[in-house]
């Protein structure tokens, strides 16, 4: 049962449609296993973005002041997006990719373990 | 000459029992129409048993009573400076939160009461709700009486209420009630009745009422002792309720059942914040958090559910998740805050070397190895003029509302991630525990207003961070938040204490 309600039919109002963000859509980035961080970011994006560009101007804004943030190669990042394996294909626009409303892009950098190697 | 007064026997039924009336021209369920949606089967209110044993004019009495007493300490304690006793200016910090995250859940709780007290068909737990909303609302007024004698020293207080309906972690107290609230009146007592008044609020009073004992806080102490016996009394509401269901049809236990499931999943989340004042905001600590888990819910609750078994009600779902939990969610609270220090309406600090010491000695199997790199990492940023605060904004749980923060318990360096597509729209949870929660009502979490969400959408001014916190959620930007260190309140909190 989607809910127990007072009146049958009931529906919930969704807050967050994608219509309300003007445009944009939130995409979610999270470094895995450094947690100097302490959850992913929301950002809201045009689905016409670029990955190029996630990387060139979200990634430093969201990351940047992580001391490793500079040792990132992201050609061996690996990435995950809503949980499964994904190669991100950079002059392609988020939507054309798969990269949907309220989606989740994490990446793994495997030769960087965090502040004192402790996963932060 | 017959006599005047009542025998307490004859009173007691007519002012309980007695209240209630036959419908002779009215449809009793039209009178009463909330109590079959949630699918609860009760076949004799009169099996009901009044669990207060009190009745109304006692209750103004023994209440007034207690009021007198508590404003004549409140008085003095204002008279003598009581403020200048507290252990420091970081102390008060814990009041803050308290304040702004946990009084307005008491004129909630009062609004849920009063709710369910006009609702029940049966006469016995319309009075005992009654009660307790009063209690509720008695125990707000004298929280806010208490600690409005530091709104006169310190920052911070002066917007509680405001903050509590839009800064963007009250959400989670108050979506927390709004959800309780907003459900069945059988739902709302097991939520708030029992699971967080009965299972769960020695985590939540004592730590905050032992805290301001062992930090000063007169005033906070004896607003604690006044509400006690009240309290008392809700407890014996919460597990009356419980039994009550339980005993009226069998129907009722999977129900039961996974309200439990569902509101004690929702009360240690929301605990989260209790766990990080344990062990970070009392600069005299009572005991851990984990040691608070382990006596309060792990032994007094275990044998609860013992005691339950024999309805066929076994220990809430993800108990076991909880349990290991207990090692990490104070850090991980703390660190989110520290590192959002710039957009709390209270302030943060790095532990002292001592409290990191006595933070390993409490954590020994995860506070060297997960969390105090996180606080040397703080220390250096700090000593290169760089206090972190973090950029951007995080991502939140659909359903509990905090931050993503926690992390798997077989991986405690992954933040734990999870989704559901509902209607071609994506949801995503912090947990197993809330993602449950959401996929059995997703039309009711459709509704949640996430305040990070609330920013972009461009309903909650803008457009920068900075705007929305001084003028949407009024804080006092660069004096209420940021660091303790060269804070407003930390300079006078020196002057008056002559502390160069």
């Amino acid at each position: 049962m989607p809910v127990y309600a007072l009146n049958p039919g009931y529906k919930g109002e969704r807050m967050d449609r994608v219509e309300n963000f003007h445009g944009n859509q939130i995409v979610y980035v999270g470094w895995d296993e450094h947690r100097m961080f302490c959850a992913a970011k929301a950002f809201p994006l045009p689905p016409s973005m670029p990955f190029a560009a996630v990387i060139e101007n979200i990634m430093p804004e969201a990351f940047g002041q992580h001391p490793e943030f500079s040792q990132i190669n992201w050609e061996t990042a690996e990435w995950l997006l809503d949980g499964e394996p994904f190669k991100p294909q950079l002059e392609a626009s988020l939507e054309a990719q798969g990269v949907g409303h309220k989606s989740m892009v994490r990446f793994k950098t495997p030769e960087l373990q965090g502040f004192q190697n402790a996963g932060v | 000459m017959a006599a005047k007064k009542l025998n307490i026997k004859d009173k007691y039924r007519l002012l309980t029992r007695d209240l209630d009336w036959d419908f002779s021209y009215e449809d009793r369920k039209q009178a009463f129409p909330y109590e079959e949606f949630e699918g609860i089967k009760i076949t004799d209110w009169n099996k009901w048993e009044d669990p207060f044993r009190l009745t109304m004019d006692s209750y103004w009495k023994y209440q007034a009573e207690k009021e007198k007493k508590l404003y004549a300490i409140f008085d003095a304690f204002s008279q003598n400076n009581g403020h200048l006793n507290v252990v420091d200016s970081r102390y008060v910090n814990a009041l803050k939160l308290f304040l702004t995250g946990v009084s307005p859940l008491e004129y909630q709780a009062y609004q849920g009461f009063a709710h369910v007290g006009r609702q029940f068909s049966g006469v016995g737990a319309r009075v005992a709700c009654q009660m307790q909303s009063l209690d509720e609302l008695r125990h707000v007024q004298t929280q806010i009486h208490a600690m409005s004698h530091y709104n006169k020293f310190f920052d911070g207080f002066q917007e509680f209420s405001h903050m509590h309906d839009r800064v963007w972690y009250l959400s989670v107290p108050r979506s927390f009630f709004c959800d309780a609230r907003s459900a069945g009146p059988f739902e709302f007592m097991v939520a708030i009745g029992f699971s967080f008044e009965y299972v769960l609020t020695n985590l939540l009073f004592v730590p905050f009422m032992s805290g301001a004992a062992h930090n000063g806080d007169m005033a906070t102490v004896t607003f604690g002792f006044s509400a006690q016996s009240d309290e008392a009394r809700h407890m014996t509401l919460g597990l009356e309720v419980i039994k009550f269901l339980l005993e009226q049809h069998e129907d009722n236990v999977p129900i039961v059942q996974k309200w439990i499931d569902k509101w004690f999943w929702r009360g240690t989340r929301l605990l989260t914040i209790v766990a990080m004042m344990m062990d970070y905001m009392l600069p005299n600590k009572v005991m851990s958090w984990k040691e608070a888990w382990e006596v309060y819910f792990e032994e007094a609750g275990g044998a609860l559910f013992k005691d339950l078994a024999r309805y066929g009600i076994r220990m809430p779902k993800y108990a076991e998740t909880i349990e290991k939990e207990k090692e990490h969610i104070s850090h991980q609270a703390w660190w989110t805050f520290y590192t959002h220090g710039h957009a709390a309406g209270f302030h943060t600090w790095i532990p002292s070397d001592k409290e990191l010491d006595w933070l390993s000695a409490q954590y020994p199997d995860t506070f060297d190895k997960y969390y105090r790199p996180l606080w040397e990492l703080a220390k250096e940023q700090e000593a290169k003029g760089e206090r972190f605060y973090t950029s951007g904004l995080p991502q939140l749980c659909q359903t509990c509302q905090i931050p993503m923060l926690f992390t798997e318990m077989d991986n405690p360096n992954q933040n734990s991630m999870r989704d559901s597509v509902f209607e071609d729209e994506r949801y995503h949870f912090c947990s197993d525990g809330c993602k449950d929660i959401f996929d059995e009502e997703p039309e009711k979490y459709v509704q949640s207003w996430l305040p990070v969400h609330q920013i972009f959408q461009g309903n909650c001014g803008g457009p920068g961070v900075e705007d929305v916190l001084s003028d949407y959620y009024k804080m006092n930007v660069g004096v209420d938040n940021m660091d303790i260190k060269g804070s407003p309140d930390e300079k006078r909190w020196n002057e008056w204490k002559g502390i160069a």
